[in-house]
């Protein structure tokens, strides 16, 4: 049986990252549905940026921006007591970024189906801003929440790139469960390897076909 | 404010939209329901998102009974405005039963007493719909479903946008009664929407008339829409005669009702709602009306009133000419081919009966 450290470490980190994700991803991608601003395109670039860049050059700049001679670095130590690079700190810094669009885009496209038609009908029925979206936008868009929930979780399960170049490979602390692999195909133990790995196979099979499922399936008719 | 005091709109309005220019300065006096009338594409539902606060980037002035809503600086957003807004597709909340969007709105009313639950649940026969989902409930349900819970908000002012446009005639019959109460039953004024003549007409006690963004008309229904200048610019499709009846008696048996027009009567699908003595509009389109130069007999047409030729105008570019009649003062309108009119011989000041089948009142009320 190979060490189960990395999955818990694994599932840990996802678990962090959506949450913090819903709460920070929520209000982004509602106002990104609702705004007329011209600073929309640029914000949904930098949102869309992780699809598109290496793992490695968004690792390499963490690296550098939550290093102890950073700014934010040295306040965290100064908070703290501990560094934020190779700390499972910076894991959760670092993947809230690399996974932000699963977040966004998913909400994004529920908020703008649900349109403004529901949202005007609780103004008239007295359903100020905060109450309108909490009574209204937020049930209308339930399945964008669990699709963007899952799919954040998923891809933060399957990170490699970033986790390694901010976290290392420290046992219990950054050795993630795609550290792991690497790590034991590095040391020729593949059976290790083919267990981690046909698990996470596994795994990604599973949550696709989850959100594809639920998709297919009775979709919500606003009207 | 008691409900016999006049309440007044106030609305100074200017706003460009794609295709048209919305400009309004007009203090409208708000008793039962006013009509808000004309072509489609004139603004009517742009003025009306106005009042409600929906439409942000307007300027202008709206005060209703001296409360600024909006004006300059001051825009009091649409949730703090005491309206109740009846959109045309009903957009009830899908993920709320029929009872939970009542609730909705029940719960964030601003202050207890006014409207209660289950009169409003009475008033518009939810009682069976209640524990029903949104998804399963036909057109007309679903607009009674949004008015009532417009209603439970205790507005001050109900704001209702062609709320029968979606429907087809069987439906709109089935709930134009229930709309027609509701200002004296829960004393609200109302503005109503609709480029349907006989909507404005069975509905409406004053008309507001607005054409291409700007109003053009105010007044009371019967005098409005039966203006020949209206006829032709705000219903350009046909002529319609708005008939101010009053009703006789219901002749319950035959689903007829028996109404006083000038003197003369007329037979129409029975009108429940309203009661005997009490008075009523209804519209009629001129191609209903058929002319006869001598009364004849054996024909089924159950209505015929006795008048004079008032005017014969051709309508351009139709087969048709438009023929006033003259019943004890007031005017029936009827669509003619000019060959017709020709062929009998029809000229002003000549004497005539109008021919008008039962069926032809089918839409009123």
């Amino acid at each position: 049986m190979p060490d189960l450290g990395p999955l818990w470490l694994s599932l840990a980190l996802a678990s962090v990252t959506t949450i913090i994700l819903l709460l920070v991803g929520t209000p982004l991608a509602w106002w990104l549905s609702g705004t007329k601003s011209r600073l929309k395109p640029a914000i949904e670039a930098v949102t869309a940026l992780p699809l598109v860049l290496p793992p490695t050059v968004l690792g390499f700049y963490f690296l550098i921006a939550l290093g102890p001679a950073s700014p934010i670095g040295s306040f965290w130590m100064r908070v703290t007591g501990d560094a934020l690079t190779f700390s499972f700190s910076g894991l959760v810094v670092a993947s809230v970024f690399y996974s932000l669009p699963f977040m966004v885009q998913p909400l994004q496209n529920a908020f703008e189906t649900i349109g403004r038609g529901p949202l005007e009908v609780a103004a008239t029925l007295r359903a100020g801003p905060v109450d309108a979206f909490f009574a209204v936008a937020v049930p209308l868009a339930r399945r964008g929440f669990v699709t963007a929930a899952v799919l954040s979780f998923a891809h933060t399960i399957g990170e490699f790139g970033v986790v390694l170049m901010v976290g290392g490979n420290i046992p219990g602390k950054t050795r993630v469960i795609s550290i792991a692999i690497y790590e034991h195909v590095e040391t020729l133990n593949y059976g290790a390897a083919h267990i981690l790995s046909a698990g996470l196979i596994i795994f990604a099979f599973t949550v696709l076909l989850f959100v594809y499922g639920s998709r297919s399936g009775n979709p919500v008719h606003v009207r | 404010m008691s409900a016999s005091e006049r309440q007044q709109l106030l609305l100074r309005v200017k706003v460009s939209y794609p295709g048209f220019n919305l400009d309004i300065d007009q203090e409208i006096g708000l008793a039962g329901v006013v009509g808000l009338f004309g072509p489609s594409g004139g603004g009517k539902s742009s003025l009306l998102r106005i009042i409600a606060g929906l439409e942000r980037d307007a300027d202008g002035q709206v005060v209703f009974n001296g409360e600024e809503w909006q004006n300059g600086s001051t825009h009091v957003p649409a949730f703090r405005r005491p309206v109740g807004f009846v959109f045309q597709d009903a957009r009830l909340f899908p993920h709320l039963s029929v009872a939970g969007n009542l609730q909705f709105a029940q719960s964030r009313r601003s202050h207890d007493g006014g409207i209660i639950f289950d009169e409003v649940v009475s008033a518009l026969d939810l009682d069976q719909l209640l524990h029903r989902g949104t998804q399963a409930l036909s057109g007309g349900e679903r607009q009674r479903v949004a008015i009532a819970r417009t209603l439970l908000t205790n507005p001050r002012l109900l704001l209702l946008d062609e709320p029968l446009a979606a429907l087809d005639a069987g439906r709109k019959r089935e709930i134009l009664p229930y709309i027609e109460a509701l200002p004296k039953r829960f004393g609200i004024p109302a503005i109503y929407v609709s480029h349907a003549v006989s909507e404005i007409a069975s509905l409406a006690d004053d008309v507001v008339v607005l054409e291409e963004g700007r109003i053009t008309a105010v007044g009371p229904a019967v005098d409005i829409l039966n203006r020949d200048d209206l006829q032709s610019s705000a219903m350009p499709s046909e002529p319609v005669s708005i008939l101010e009846v009053r009703v006789a008696e219901h002749l319950e048996s035959l689903h007829l009702t028996r109404v006083d027009y000038r003197g003369q009567h007329i037979t129409v699908p029975i009108m429940k709602s309203i009661a005997a003595g009490d008075s009523a509009r209804l519209s009629l389109r001129a191609g209903d009306v058929v002319i006869a130069t001598a009364e004849p007999q054996g024909l089924s047409v159950r209505n015929m009133l006795s008048g004079n030729i008032i005017a014969i105008k051709p309508r351009p570019d139709s087969a048709f000419s438009t023929v006033s009649i003259d019943i004890g003062g007031s005017t029936v309108r009827a669509q003619l081919t000019h060959h017709a009119v020709e062929e009998l011989g029809l000229a002003p000041g000549m004497p005539v009966f109008a021919l008008i089948k039962t069926a032809s009142f089918d839409r009123n009320v």
